[in-house]
């Protein structure tokens, strides 16, 4: 009897198996009819669910943008919520097309971990937090602090460069998850907060009292947080790509989802290569001539979702800074299509 | 000359008549206060009462804030603010199962106990039928219910190898779930045969080979053929289960599964057969020797590593199934000591009487050693029970999960908040556990008063 | 498959020229054959696709990423560990911090789980009472709710470093650990601490003879107070001799948080208290259940041969109930090893906490990394369960 019992569980096994891989991620994708997105687990202003389980955020907006482009739908999308420590894993064993959660990019993931940042949808840099009752301005005075970090992170090697460096002590402490971690401040296990800026702008509102708390003028590191696809299929890679650079080229050419209707109709040579009817770049994407009008009516272009998520017109509240286009002052620049 | 140590040369003073002869106040008094240490011990054990306890009552009763709908109610009193806990109790429960199908975890909560009851009370009826139901029906149901079934399998064994289902499928615009069906049809024509050739080749009997091969296969087809169907539920994913719901999932899977795992296992350890012995010794101690949070965190992270690339396992799934083999190791060690206390008797009874290995142990062996070990299975269960909370440390939201998460709400953040969803944690837990140890306590003390009756 | 067949001929007796499936060698021979078949192919299909995964994400495999440097802090390191270490330095900051947490807690949990299990037997209704209300309260709430209890809800709320008044002049209960005056060495500490082990020396040699005095039957004298002069008095003596070569460096609240004194985490005060409450509830359980194993003859006997109450708990009853004590003993003793790995909740650095956790992050050697740290686990647990075993042996009837 038992024996059967075995013979039941490897048949089983062989049942559930999913679809095959087909030629490339793209083509699995239009099969599946659906887009598998990585998300974070839940930071406002870049991916975040609200009480109904719909997610809404920067880094969600640029896998809605990329189901808009493919579907037609940006609601086409199974988001996976992933922790910082298993995030690269679920894209590497395939359980998710791409990884848009807020994620740096930097040699090592690009090399080692077999991963491909397809361009950077955020400028960010790693600052710290405190209580404004410490009567701390800068983090140079920060020395003899105990911080708290989220482990696994690339804040947790950075402050350690930053204090080495000045030959200041610290004493750190880190956690698996970033409530874990803000729990910990918010207790006094420490003395401050270190994340990515537009991170601790985020937490902020999740703390009790958010006025009580800072973030200090120091920006210690670079962050560029970018969508991340796997190694080996350059045609997805080519889509996610490039329909960060049309939201930005969209911006740039102020293509807005009011506007898109008019703009359709522009005489504008570029205008007229980017929203498809002259040339084919959508067709040679793989997608359809149209791709940027999809994106741009379903979510608008970078700025608009940049203002609508984490901008001036969130909660959030954070300035464009870097962010910015690059004729306007930041360096946010993306490729022409042509 | 030398003297030994424990000779006496006097007397020995009178020891003092026993406690039984007193009145009960008495002795009452006297296990008190009889002497200056007793005392000491006594003042001690009062004063650790009165440090614990009033305040315990008074927070989780007197001071507590019984009624309100944020956490302003709660600001002005220092007890428990259990409006947090009832603003919550759905999420801990049910985690984020839609509110819409949570009738369907309650229905399979429902009868999980309507089957359980009667299988723990060691007076009800018809045990066999009923552990069939529980072992066999039961999860399937459940898991119909709690995912919403519709698996939409696509290809079974010749697909796998062939590829030429998919491709009928598609190409004779059947669709892919009769092409599955199909594939299963061909495949257990050839597995049947398989195996019916086999039994020729042994000089066996081909129709006891050929008929066994067909319950199984037909066994397999019926719960392929529940997870397949459409019964119009909405399909719920996972991810979304949590809270109490799936600290249960976990801890009823891993008891259902460990247990003929356990079995087997035992069996094998047992073995005279030195290459099955050693495997099943090596798989035992080997996961006995880790932690269960390595187990899981392997499971949970690098189990798709292990496996082909277009095979993905949805993340509980593979918890479940490190948590099941984990299980299964320590209740292979419990059914050992219960093998081991059989006398050699029994088997050389069974042998005598003609039975073979299975029979003798399906028959006579077993049934004793399972009898005797059901404290022991208890146990292991109140631990795996117990042990379920380490899902959390890989991002599976289990109660205690749920609760921890809640202590980030900025909505709820109250001093007394962290301390609430501890209470209303702690209670439920020790309830379980305790209840499920009182019932081992029960059965073993009826096993030893029944093995003294006979 | 064929189970069925072989099964059914089994009970039949053997035909001439009857089934192979009849004859239990042959039977014995296939079973192993297919078992062995069977682990070689699985094991070849999972090193087949962990190839090729690693070999489509363009993983590299190997170990040398234990000499490349760390980059990372670590809050608790008892030995010499920075930034600038190595990753196979962490690797054994994070075995330390796992082994000390384990050997406390251990010490803890007999020395507590000894004293309630005997409580529970203590003619004092009340004492008994208590002990088994200890027994079940904790043993039947899920020790990560104990760890998350003791660090949110009791460490987590004592006041910061500023707000804190120190007890008995300099210990600060805060909520970054307890703070206390750290005893600093001064040269000439080196002869204490050789007396010290002087003292235990000579005290084990006196054991020695002592117990060869016993054996052969000559008088037993109690050497109990020039055991306790060699331990503590040859110390002591030295200690004075050199001029008490020590300093206590007091804490002081500078900055940020206090400097100079010593430290304990919360996050191991946590794991510590948890991990010790929670398994002498068990122990107690094991002590209590030996201890009523001996029987009632035995103490009676001893009694009417006129021994005292203290001379037949520790001559008779005691090592009866030591040899059922010691097996279970062991199954805990390692329990708290395995579960010491929960400290990965709160955040203390264990060896699985800063291998698997952050260096697997760092480096991405997944494979490596899993497979070091259940080897490591197997090994502490097989070192702990070689060392029980033989005092187990030691302390069984001998000749038996």
């Amino acid at each position: 009897m038992k024996r059967m019992f075995c013979a039941l569980f490897v048949l089983a096994g062989f049942a559930v198996t999913a679809p095959a891989v087909n030629a490339g991620v793209l083509d699995d994708v239009k099969n599946r009819g659906v887009l598998h997105c990585g998300v974070t687990q839940g930071l406002p202003g870049f991916s975040s669910p609200d009480d109904k389980g719909n997610w809404t955020g920067l880094d969600v907006d640029l896998c809605r943008a990329i189901a808009a482009a493919i579907f037609d739908d940006p609601n086409k999308i199974k988001y996976t919520p992933l922790t910082a420590k298993d995030r690269f894993t679920a894209l590497q064993s395939g359980e998710i097309d791409v990884l848009s959660r807020n994620t740096t990019w930097t040699l090592s993931r690009d090399t080692s971990l077999g991963l491909n940042f397809a361009g950077i949808n955020y400028y960010d840099g790693q600052g710290f937090m405190i209580r404004k009752d410490k009567k701390v301005a800068s983090a140079l005075e920060l020395s003899g602090a105990s911080i708290c970090t989220q482990t696994g992170t690339t804040s947790e090697l950075n402050v350690a460069d930053y204090f080495r460096a000045r030959n200041m002590k610290y004493e750190i402490v880190s956690f698996t998850t970033a409530d874990e971690t803000l729990k910990a401040y918010e207790s006094g296990r420490c003395d401050t907060f270190t994340t990515d800026v537009s991170q601790l702008y985020a937490m902020r509102l999740k703390l009790g009292n958010p006025s009580d708390h800072t973030v200090l003028p120091e920006v210690i590191s670079k962050e560029p947080l970018g969508p991340v696809v796997r190694h080996g299929d350059d045609q997805w890679f080519d889509v996610v790509k490039w329909v960060l650079f049309a939201m930005l080229n969209a911006e740039e050419m102020n293509i807005t989802q009011k506007n898109i209707d008019e703009a359709v109709k522009s005489p504008n040579p570029e205008v007229k290569r980017l929203l498809g009817s002259e040339g084919n770049f959508g067709e040679q994407l793989g997608l359809t001539r149209d791709w940027v009008v999809r994106i741009v009516r379903h979510v608008g272009n970078y700025g608009e979702s940049y203002d609508r998520n984490v901008g001036i017109g969130s909660k959030l509240g954070i300035e464009r800074g870097l962010n910015r286009l690059w004729n306007k002052g930041g360096i946010q620049y993306a490729p022409p299509i042509r | 000359m030398t003297t030994r140590t424990f000779v006496r040369t006097a007397f020995a003073p009178n020891e003092p008549p026993p406690l039984e002869a007193d009145s009960t106040a008495s002795r009452f008094a006297r296990s008190l206060f009889a002497t200056p240490a007793n005392f000491a011990l006594t003042v001690l054990s009062v004063g650790i009462v009165a440090l614990v306890l009033p305040p315990l009552i008074r927070f989780l009763f007197l001071d507590a804030t019984w009624s309100g709908t944020s956490r302003d109610d709660c600001l002005a009193n220092a007890g428990a603010c259990w409006p947090f806990v009832r603003a919550k109790f759905g999420q801990f429960i049910y985690g984020f199962y839609p509110a819409a199908e949570r009738w369907r975890p309650n229905l399979v909560l429902a009868f999980g106990a309507l089957l359980l009851a009667p299988l723990l009370i060691p007076a009800a009826p018809f045990k066999r039928t009923n552990a069939l139901l529980f072992f066999g029906v039961y999860p399937v149901v459940s898991f119909v219910l709690l995912t919403g079934g519709n698996l939409d399998l696509q290809k079974f064994l010749l697909g796998r190898f062939l590829q030429w289902t998919t491709v009928a499928g598609v190409g004779f615009g059947i669709g892919l779930r009769w092409a599955f069906w199909t594939d299963f049809l061909f495949s257990a024509v050839v597995i049947v045969a398989l195996v019916a050739a086999l039994a020729a080749l042994l000089r066996a009997s081909v129709f006891a080979a050929v008929t066994a091969a067909g319950m199984v296969l037909a066994g397999l087809g019926i719960i392929l053929l529940a997870v397949d169907l459409d019964f119009g539920l909405a399909p719920v994913e996972t991810r979304s289960w949590g809270g109490f719901l799936v600290t249960l999932i976990v801890a009823v899977t891993g008891i259902v599964v460990s247990l003929p795992l356990g079995v087997l296992l035992a069996l094998g350890r047992r073995s005279r057969m030195p290459a099955v012995r050693y495997a099943c010794i090596l798989f035992i101690e080997f996961w006995r020797g880790v932690p269960l949070i390595t187990v899981l965190f392997f499971a949970t992270y690098m189990l798709p590593l292990f496996l082909p690339r277009d095979v993905t396992f949805d993340t509980l799934l593979r918890a479940l199934i490190g948590v099941a083999l984990f299980a299964a190791a320590y209740m292979a060690e419990v059914v050992r000591g219960g093998l081991q206390s059989i006398s050699r008797g029994q088997h050389e009874a069974a042998a005598a009487l003609g039975l073979g290995y299975w029979r003798m142990m399906g028959l006579i062996i077993l049934p004793q050693a399972l009898t005797l070990v059901i404290p022991g299975i208890v146990n292991n269960f109140i631990g795996l029970f117990k042990d379920t909370t380490l899902v959390l440390i890989v991002a599976i939201f289990d109660l205690l999960g749920q609760i921890r998460a809640s202590f980030a709400d900025p909505n709820w953040a109250t001093p007394v908040t962290l301390y609430t969803g501890f209470a209303f944690a702690g209670v439920i837990y020790f309830v379980f556990c305790f209840g499920m140890s009182r019932y081992a306590l029960y059965i073993e003390r009826r096993t030893a008063a029944y093995g003294r009756g006979s | 498959m064929k189970r069925p067949a072989a099964e059914s001929k089994a009970a039949a007796p053997p035909r001439r020229g009857g089934s192979l499936a009849a004859d239990p060698r042959f039977r014995a021979f296939v079973v192993q054959a297919i078992l062995l078949i069977a682990i070689v192919w699985i094991g070849w299909t999972l090193f087949e696709n962990i190839r090729q995964n690693l070999a489509a994400q363009k993983i590299a495999s190997g170990f040398g990423f234990f000499g490349e440097t760390a980059g990372f802090g670590i809050s608790q390191t008892l030995i010499p560990y920075t930034e600038e270490s190595t990753y196979g330095r962490a690797f054994f900051v994070g075995l330390v911090n796992t082994l000390i947490v384990s050997a406390l807690a251990i010490v803890f949990a007999t020395i507590l789980g000894f004293a309630v299990g005997i409580a529970r037997l203590s003619r004092n209704v009340l004492l008994a009472r208590l002990a088994e209300a200890y027994v079940e309260v904790l043993r039947n709430l899920p020790l990560l709710f104990q760890i998350l209890f003791w660090y949110l809800a009791v460490l987590g709320t004592l006041p910061g470093p500023r707000q804190s008044t120190p007890l008995l002049g300099a210990v600060y209960l805060t909520n970054r650990g307890i703070i206390f005056p750290k005893i600093g060495l001064e040269p000439g500490s080196g002869i204490v601490f050789g007396a010290l082990g002087i003292g235990f020396l000579l005290a084990l040699i006196l054991r020695f003879l002592q117990r060869r005095q016993m054996l052969m039957g000559s008088e037993r004298r109690s050497f109990g107070w020039l055991t306790l002069l060699l331990i503590v008095g040859l110390p002591a003596l030295a200690f004075v001799l050199t001029g008490a070569p020590v300093s206590l460096k007091w804490p002081e609240l500078r900055g940020f948080n206090f400097v100079g004194g010593a430290r304990l985490n919360p996050e191991l005060l946590a794991l510590l208290f948890a991990l010790s409450t929670y398994t002498a509830s068990f122990i107690a359980e094991i002590v209590r259940a030996g201890v009523l194993a001996v029987p009632r003859g035995q103490t009676e006997a001893a009694f009417s041969l006129g021994l005292s109450r203290r001379t037949t708990l520790r001559r008779v009853v005691a090592p009866q109930a030591m040899r059922l004590i010691v097996p279970p003993l062991t199954s805990q003793y390692l329990n708290i090893t395995k579960n010491s790995s929960l400290a990965a909740a709160i955040g203390y650095p264990d060896f699985f906490y800063v291998f698997a956790g952050t260096t697997l992050n760092q480096t991405g050697q997944a494979i490596e990394i899993i497979a070091i740290t259940m080897a490591v686990y197997l090994a502490i647990s097989l070192a702990t369960a070689i060392f029980m075993n033989w005092y187990n042996r030691a302390i069984a009837l001998k000749g038996a």
